[in-house]
């Protein structure tokens, strides 16, 4: 089922936390994975991979550089799952 | 005339390993010694691939140096000599003649002429594959005493000012004398291969296009590591599940976990997503050997046992993984 862009936001937001020990409140839309929250490219693969499963998406490699933003994920998922 | 009747062979009613052994590179490379040529820093290769140290080879050692060393140990702790080995496997993707195969001439050093002997190629998984392959030879009576090797000189392979793989590789032998048992030694390999996936590790050019175009330089090793990344931190565990699961076993009853030390990123997420709990012993050699490819696994298990963190007759789970993409994975009990 579809999520709200919202939903999608609390819930990358957990798996950021999870990964990296930031507080959720911390993951907004427009900070960077790899500038604002120091995500190296390791955990941001395992933060993609735990976001297919959560939102029952593909996120293929090749599309890993082109999320730099929170926001790019949660828009490349809401689309994905649309 | 009536066709006669063939006698086939049969084997062992199990198999188990005998006896292992390691050997690594004799110098001790440090992360400030190669971080120059990738702008790179201690604290960076640290935090990102768990490596303090690697040992590499001097350029007088070769891989069937590396290999003789670790196979004698491993004859000797099974209890036996050369002349009692009938099939060598070696696997290694740092042998650099195209043939005659480095077992034929392992086997011959060994005084195990005239044992069968070939070699695999088979990466970071081979160690495995052989195993699983010995496993199979010992029960079918196709050999008796069948010695696998993970043999690698990396350092021959790499790219100094490669950020992608070179600054985790080492060098070193691992070896495991695998024979027939009065008890199930050896769990069911599962294992295969995805060659769609050829070019996320593996050599830079080949020596074809070396030989026409002498400009390109000695190939080396490169991976995409992100992409090698996901599918052996959140793909290899299924694997590893499975060989569990065919082995009739759980991860509650294994006393030790001893995955390719390709990064130790990679060892933390396996034992994550596998639910291993807390009294299962983790191989974790690459903090000061490196990535040895094939040879990862049984240095690491060795180093286990030599320590004292596991004993003679633990169950361990052992997975290989790497170009290919190829693995394997097995349920040992340790010699």
């Amino acid at each position: 089922m579809a999520n709200s862009e919202q939903e999608i936001l609390a819930g990358l937001a957990e798996i950021v936390s999870e990964e990296t020990g930031l507080p959720t409140e911390s993951v907004l839309p427009e900070k960077s994975f790899t500038d604002d929250l120091d995500i190296d490219s390791l955990s941001m693969m395992t933060i993609v991979t735990l976001a297919e499963e959560k939102f029952d998406v593909r996120i293929p490699d090749d599309e890993v550089k082109n999320l730099v933003t929170v926001g790019d994920a949660v828009s490349f998922i809401a689309k994905a799952q649309a | 005339m009536t066709r006669p009747t063939l006698t086939q062979a049969t084997g062992a009613a199990h198999s188990r390993i005998l006896g292992i052994g390691a050997a690594r590179g004799e110098n001790v490379v440090t992360n400030d010694d190669i971080s120059g040529p990738i702008n790179s820093s201690d604290e960076w290769i640290q935090q990102r691939t768990g490596i303090i140290t690697r040992r590499r080879a001097g350029a007088e050692t070769d891989v069937l140096d590396l290999s003789e060393a670790a196979a004698r140990q491993a004859i000797a702790a099974a209890g036996l000599t050369g002349s009692d080995i009938d099939a060598v496997i070696l696997s290694t993707v740092t042998y650099f003649e195209q043939t005659p195969a480095g077992a034929a001439v392992l086997a011959d050093r060994l005084g195990a002429t005239p044992a069968a002997a070939y070699d695999i190629s088979a990466a970071c998984a081979g160690y495995c594959y052989g195993i699983g392959q010995a496993d199979a030879l010992v029960r079918s009576g196709a050999a008796h005493h069948v010695l696998v090797i993970g043999a690698e000189k990396m350092s021959a392979f790499i790219d100094p000012t490669d950020r992608s793989i070179s600054f985790l590789l080492g060098d070193g032998a691992g070896a495991a004398v695998v024979g027939p048992s009065d008890f199930a030694g050896i769990g069911p390999t599962i294992w295969g291969s995805d060659g769609s996936r050829a070019k996320a590790v593996g050599q830079t050019h080949t020596w074809l296009e070396l030989r026409d175009n002498p400009e390109l330089g000695w190939p080396t090793l490169r991976q995409d590591g992100q992409s090698v990344f996901k599918w052996a931190a959140f793909e290899m565990p299924k694997i590893a599940q499975q060989a569990l699961d065919a082995a009739g076993v759980t991860a509650d009853q294994i006393q030790a976990f001893v995955p390719h030390q390709a990064n130790m990123r990679i060892i933390d997420q396996m034992a994550k997503q596998l639910h291993l709990p807390a009294s299962v012993v983790i191989g974790r050699d690459i903090a000061d050997t490196g990535n040895t490819s094939s040879a990862s696994i049984p240095l690491a298990t060795d180093r286990l046992l030599q320590e004292g963190a596991v004993k003679s007759g633990d169950l361990a789970l052992q997975i290989g993984f790497g170009a290919g993409l190829v693995y394997a994975a097995q349920v040992v009990v340790l010699p």
